[in-house]
């Protein structure tokens, strides 16, 4: 069984008395243990998405349609209690700027504590202990000392450290990691990631890895989630994706991607025009304006998610294998 | 060839104050005894992570910053020393683009507006409307962008105009502080193509600064890796990457995940440890040492020179002087 099931989820903002979806029916799944990347530029909905599992929406957006199941529960229909005790003992999740989610005045230790004893019910000492052993696991050195400090005192890869720390106090099934290492240096980067993906194995936990970076979804992810512009547009194994994508937004961000593995006289191929801004009106499909293959029928029809693809002409596999 | 731009064994010193009487308590050696040269029409890039001075250096080129010590030199004439209008004439020739074109440009000035400001403020002798038209039309953005706001536009057009008005007064040399980081992937490489084909028709010289080694690589004829505002290792692209020579280059290509599962399963990557250490207190003998897996006694104790490698390769390190090639020698 999944672990997460999202079934033809849509969140809408409500502006001035008009609705704009910002993510359009996305279902996919997250089985247990493994590692799922949601890909796609900036505004395509992947966060959005993702508040919505942890029921983390801001005021003005709400789910418009659909159905989130986890470990069997139908989390839409919990209260924001129940779904609070979900978020603290079976996901978790870790942002970008770990400055912004943690206290500023509270020390490391006293926030990872607070977290182990609301969510685990362990004694103040039983809480010190596990909280010393989380932060050795993340690689903090010093970790009893270091417990005592403040924000401010971490660099930003040891604040990321803490918040994976913090994130797997009551050891989660699922992890929502978005854009995890996007403020870090490469070298950190890969520490960070390295860390979570030994931890996912070890555990067993489930990730839902955010990023708009191909190469840590190559690196990193079992399967990918193409988004653009609200919705699913490919899913699949990250070696079918990349081998032979089948939507051309998918094949177009690939080409667009200048790579070290790859002769530097090879030109990029960019895709043509700007992201879909969601309170624009597109009809049809709306990657059309922008894709090389556009037909009158993507100006006309919103193509079905069909077969791990959204697109009404899929650039075929065996073409390409043949070339 | 000859060299458009020289940097010669240029520092950096920050000084950090404290108290009400503002007295210097340390200084951050942003950038350490930098030695390069950009020869006419090439692309130069600058790759190093947060901090290690890479804007410091641009900025320095730029003249926005007093180098501590050293010289820069362009087309022969030693620009370091010179001051308000004696400046002006290199202030034509070299221009620069930001990362964030939105905070670069004014938000009340249409693009239009801002293109004319430009040229008139440099007393362009010709035909300013159709200068504007023309730089718009040669940066791919339609005659009705120079009616836009900053705000109207997204991303990518506004790096657009950020690069117009570089090009509007036809400068020799451009200095690109991460002009394609914040932009999202199909957009950025729009935006690098551009450049390319700008550099080509116009025979530019770049000095292009980034913390993505793969944009970095695909742009540049030439590449010096900085850590700690000093030089690791330097080369052409094929050099460097194909053949790296300094450990913290060879960490550094390791870091980034290339977009290839089947290949990425194959290859082993082990993740630098440690973290970068503080400019303010950087560590004795080689700044890497820290970090370094391959560090000798010798490596805490003494600063390492750049040594040649053939070609255009060169890096700072000791474990190649016992195995290959001949210090650098001070041209
Ligand atoms: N509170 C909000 N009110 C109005 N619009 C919103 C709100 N939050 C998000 N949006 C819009 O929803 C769309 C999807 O946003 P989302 O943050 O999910 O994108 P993303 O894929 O995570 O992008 P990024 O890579 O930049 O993080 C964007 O157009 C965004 O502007
Ligand atoms: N005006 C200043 N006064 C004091 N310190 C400074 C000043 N400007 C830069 N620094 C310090 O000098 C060092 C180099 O900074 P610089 O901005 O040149 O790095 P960078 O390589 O451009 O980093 P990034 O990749 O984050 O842009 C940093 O430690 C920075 O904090
Ligand atoms: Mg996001
Ligand atoms: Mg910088």
């Amino acid at each position: 069984m999944p672990l997460l099931e999202i079934d033809d989820l849509s969140v809408c903002v409500s502006q001035d008395g008009t609705d704009t979806a910002l993510v359009r029916s996305v279902s996919y799944v997250v089985e247990p243990g493994e590692t799922l990347a949601l890909v796609g530029e900036s505004g395509s909905g992947k966060s959005v998405s993702s508040l919505a599992v942890m029921g983390l929406l801001a005021k003005a957006l709400k789910v418009t349609s659909g159905s989130i199941r986890f470990d069997g529960q139908d989390l839409l229909a919990l209260s924001a209690e129940e779904m609070r005790k979900i978020r603290g003992r079976d996901i978790s999740m870790v942002f970008q700027e770990p400055m912004t989610s943690l206290n500023p005045v509270r020390s490391i230790g006293s926030q990872i504590m607070e977290s182990i004893e609301e969510n685990l019910g362990l004694s103040r000492a039983d809480a010190r202990a596990r909280a010393i052993s989380l932060l050795k696991e993340v690689g903090v050195a010093d970790a009893e000392r270091r417990l005592k400090q403040y924000p401010h005192h971490f660099s930003g890869g040891m604040r990321q450290r803490v918040m994976i720390a913090i994130a797997l106090a009551a050891d989660p099934k699922l992890i929502i990691a978005d854009e995890p290492t996007t403020a870090l240096d490469v070298t950190i980067q890969a520490q960070i990631l390295d860390l979570m993906a030994r931890i996912c194995r070890d555990h067993g936990t489930a990730m839902i890895l955010i990023t708009h970076n191909l190469g840590i979804v190559a690196r990193y992810a079992d399967r990918v989630n193409v988004m653009y512009s609200g919705r699913i547009v490919e899913t699949g194994t990250a070696r079918e994706i990349y081998r032979a994508p089948r939507h051309p937004y998918t094949e177009g961000l690939l080409q667009s991607v200048p790579r070290l593995d790859q002769d530097r006289s090879v030109p990029l191929k960019p895709i043509r025009g700007n992201p879909a801004d969601p309170f624009t009106p597109i009809s049809g499909c709306r990657f059309h304006p922008r894709c090389p293959y556009v037909a009158a029928r993507c100006r006309a029809e919103v193509p079905a998610f069909e077969n791990g693809v959204a697109c009404h002409f899929p650039l075929d596999p065996a073409q390409k294998e043949a070339v | 060839m000859s060299a458009l731009l020289r940097i010669e064994d240029v520092s950096v010193h920050f000084p950090v104050r404290k108290g009400v009487l503002q007295r210097q308590v340390a200084e951050v050696r942003a950038v350490d005894s930098v030695t390069l040269s950009l020869e006419k029409g090439e692309a130069f890039g600058l790759v190093g992570e947060s901090g290690c001075g890479k804007t410091t250096l641009a900025r320095t080129v730029l003249r926005l910053v007093d180098p501590t010590s050293g010289a820069i030199w362009f087309d022969g004439q030693n620009i370091s020393g010179l001051r308000g209008k004696a400046l002006a004439p290199y202030r034509r020739r070299v221009a620069a683009i930001f990362q964030d074109p939105f905070s670069s440009l004014n938000p009340r000035m249409t693009s239009g507006q801002t293109l004319r400001e430009v040229l008139k403020v440099n007393g362009y002798p010709g035909d300013i409307p159709a200068r504007v038209a023309e730089l718009l039309t040669i940066c791919g953005l339609a005659p009705r962008f120079a009616e836009l706001y900053p705000h109207e536009m997204s991303g990518g057009q506004r790096q657009r105009v950020g690069i117009a008005r570089a090009l509007a007064l036809d400068p020799e040399l451009i200095v690109c502080d991460e002009a394609v980081s914040a932009l999202d992937v199909s957009i950025q490489a729009q935006i690098i193509n551009l450049l390319e084909e700008l550099r080509v028709k116009f025979g530019l010289t770049y000095l292009f600064i980034g913390h993505d080694l793969s944009v970095v690589r695909h742009l540049c004829d030439r590449i010096a890796v900085m850590y700690l505002g000093r030089i690791m290792e330097t080369g052409t692209s094929a050099e460097l990457f194909d053949t790296p020579r300094h450990p913290y280059t060879r960490a550094l290509i390791d870091a980034v995940p290339a977009p290839d599962p089947v290949g990425e399963e194959a290859r082993e990557h082990v993740a630098l440890k440690g973290e970068i250490p503080s400019p303010l207190d950087p560590p004795s003998g080689c700044v890497f040492h820290t970090r370094c897996p391959i560090a000798m006694d010798r490596c805490r104790a003494e600063v390492p020179g750049l040594t040649r490698l053939g070609g255009h390769h060169a890096a700072a390190c000791f474990a190649l002087e016992t195995t290959a090639g001949t210090p650098a020698k001070k041209e």
